[in-house]
């Protein structure tokens, strides 16, 4: 019997432009709100799409705040549970602002968040890079199935998935538009091959 | 990338550009307060020294524990070598209690690979005899990286006793590896035999002479002059290796303002290489390269003993 060609489902569109762009800017006012000003905040980006999120909400906030707020990426490759079942991967940039993190606000910054895991190792990341007063959580979408006792403080869409089933965020500095899609296909175990496109675990 | 490293043969370029990339994070480490991954905790490494050894062994070891390994130092002076213990013997036994990955060194050329056949763990060769030091090759290339960006196209200039040196023979094929043109300078009796057909397959220059190479290199690697390997004959003195082929006071009129100069350790300053050139702060980038071993080989440990379990 021929075998039908496996075509890629492209999933539907759960989030649009305006979407992430009205999520984002409740999220900025809710950080805001919360922190009570930008004093001592710093946004730190997840790599890989944790990091223009977190530009963009860094914008956001100048403009409500009138001045700028501290930004940075935290690659949490190393500190990874799963290292061992997977190949290895370079690392991305980590970069905190020369004033540390030490007595900040930081508020994590990430595209998905799903089983929890990998704001666990970004957690551990951040106690060995200094002392923060308080972390929150910022995400843009929230799908479900934690297995870690991890919640998110700020989340643009709660979005109730099936494990079987692929959330992708694109956006427009990585990947050229901005949208949120959910698919049937589902998510590859939390990564593939070196240097692969982020998926989220 | 491959399971082990024992030759810079191992890898391509892309695994090369990977191992920089890696090793440019674990650089950052090393400026933190806590100086710490957890990438291989729970993970042993044996560094099995048959061969003396400061720099590599501390590199390795600090590397391995900044990735939260456990690293122990073997060495075969105090160990059952000494008493008659065949390598295999040695070797099988230190795996058998349970280790994840060794980094070898040894005198003889080819006993890493000869140890990677015997056992199932990821080995390194850490420099066997006179074959080669991929790990050192590694660091240099990446030195220069950071220093002149790109390899593309510059040209580095190898000077020294090229016969002996495994390092070399590493370098070699890395800087080519990554598109640098290199010139391999040495007296004819410390040019390797069969150079000239090697430097024309392989697509480098040779000389004997050094003073025409150095006013065109972007980069200059002063290779040490082995004492210890030779039973004498190279060359008739001491002082007339210096005028010929040193790093003296009066060459480095020749090189650029900010040319980079390497040396793999330990330098005999004053012979292949003075004080002035040694010292120098815009040129030499010796210290450099120390600090870059630590994280050229965290990125070696790391992509070989961190990921997949193959076993």
């Amino acid at each position: 019997m021929p075998t039908q060609p496996q075509v890629h489902d492209p999933g539907r569109v759960v989030l649009d432009a305006g979407d992430i762009h009205r999520a984002l800017t409740r999220i900025s006012h809710e950080i805001l709100e919360h922190n009570k000003g930008a004093d001592d905040l710093l946004l730190l980006g997840l790599h890989t799409r944790g990091v223009p999120l977190a530009h963009r909400l860094a914008e956001k906030i100048a403009e409500v705040e009138g001045r700028g707020v501290d930004t940075g990426s935290l690659d949490v490759t190393m500190y990874r549970d799963d290292l061992r079942s997977h190949p290895t991967r370079a690392p991305h940039k980590t970069s905190l602002p020369a004033s540390g993190i030490d007595g900040k606000t930081v508020v994590l910054v990430d595209d998905v968040l799903y089983s929890g895991r990998t704001i666990r190792a970004a957690l551990d990341a951040l106690s060995d890079l200094g002392r923060p007063a308080v972390v929150r959580l910022a995400v843009l979408v929230d799908r479900g199935h934690r297995e870690l006792p991890i919640r998110a403080d700020h989340v643009g869409k709660n979005l109730p998935t099936a494990r079987s089933e692929r959330v992708s965020v694109r956006l427009a500095e990585t990947d050229g538009a901005d949208e949120v899609r959910i698919g049937d296909q589902p998510d590859p175990p939390a990564r593939v091959a070196r240097r692969d496109p982020e998926v989220k675990a | 990338m491959t399971r082990h490293l024992l030759s810079i043969d191992d890898l391509d370029a892309a695994d090369i550009a990977e191992i920089f990339d890696t090793a440019a994070e674990m650089h950052d480490v090393q400026r933190r307060a806590v100086k710490k991954l957890p990438a291989l905790r729970g993970r042993t490494v044996i560094n099995l020294f048959f061969e003396d050894s400061t720099r590599t062994r501390s590199s390795f070891e600090i590397a391995g524990k900044w990735l939260s390994a456990d690293v122990i130092n073997l060495s075969a002076k105090g160990s059952s070598a000494s008493k008659g213990e065949s390598l295999r013997d040695t070797v099988l036994t230190v795996t058998a209690m349970g280790v994840d990955g060794l980094v070898v060194r040894h005198g003889a050329s080819g006993a890493a690979h000869q140890i990677s056949q015997w056992v199932d763990v990821p080995v390194v060769n850490a420099g066997d005899g006179m074959h080669e030091h991929p790990t050192q090759a590694l660091l240099d290339a990446y030195t220069l990286t950071r220093r002149l960006g790109s390899l593309e196209g510059k040209h580095v200039a190898i000077v020294g006793d090229l016969t002996h040196s495994r390092v070399f023979r590493s370098n070699i094929k890395c800087l080519l590896a990554l598109g640098a043109s290199v010139t391999a300078v040495a007296p004819p009796t410390l040019m390797p035999a069969g150079a000239g057909e090697w430097a024309k397959s392989a697509g480098f220059a040779t000389s004997y002479e050094l003073d025409p190479v150095l006013p065109d290199a972007d980069a200059v690697m002063m290779l040490r002059v082995q004492r210890e390997r030779m039973s004498g004959g190279y060359f008739p003195t001491a002082r007339e290796y210096t005028v010929g082929y040193g790093l003296t006071r009066d060459r480095l009129g020749l090189l650029g303002a900010d040319t980079p100069i390497l040396h793999p350790g330990p330098m005999n300053r004053g012979l292949e290489i003075s004080a002035d050139a040694a010292d120098s702060v815009d040129r030499s980038v010796v210290l450099d390269q120390v600090s870059a071993g630590v994280a050229v080989r965290m990125s070696v440990l790391y992509h070989l003993l961190a990921g997949e379990e193959t076993r």
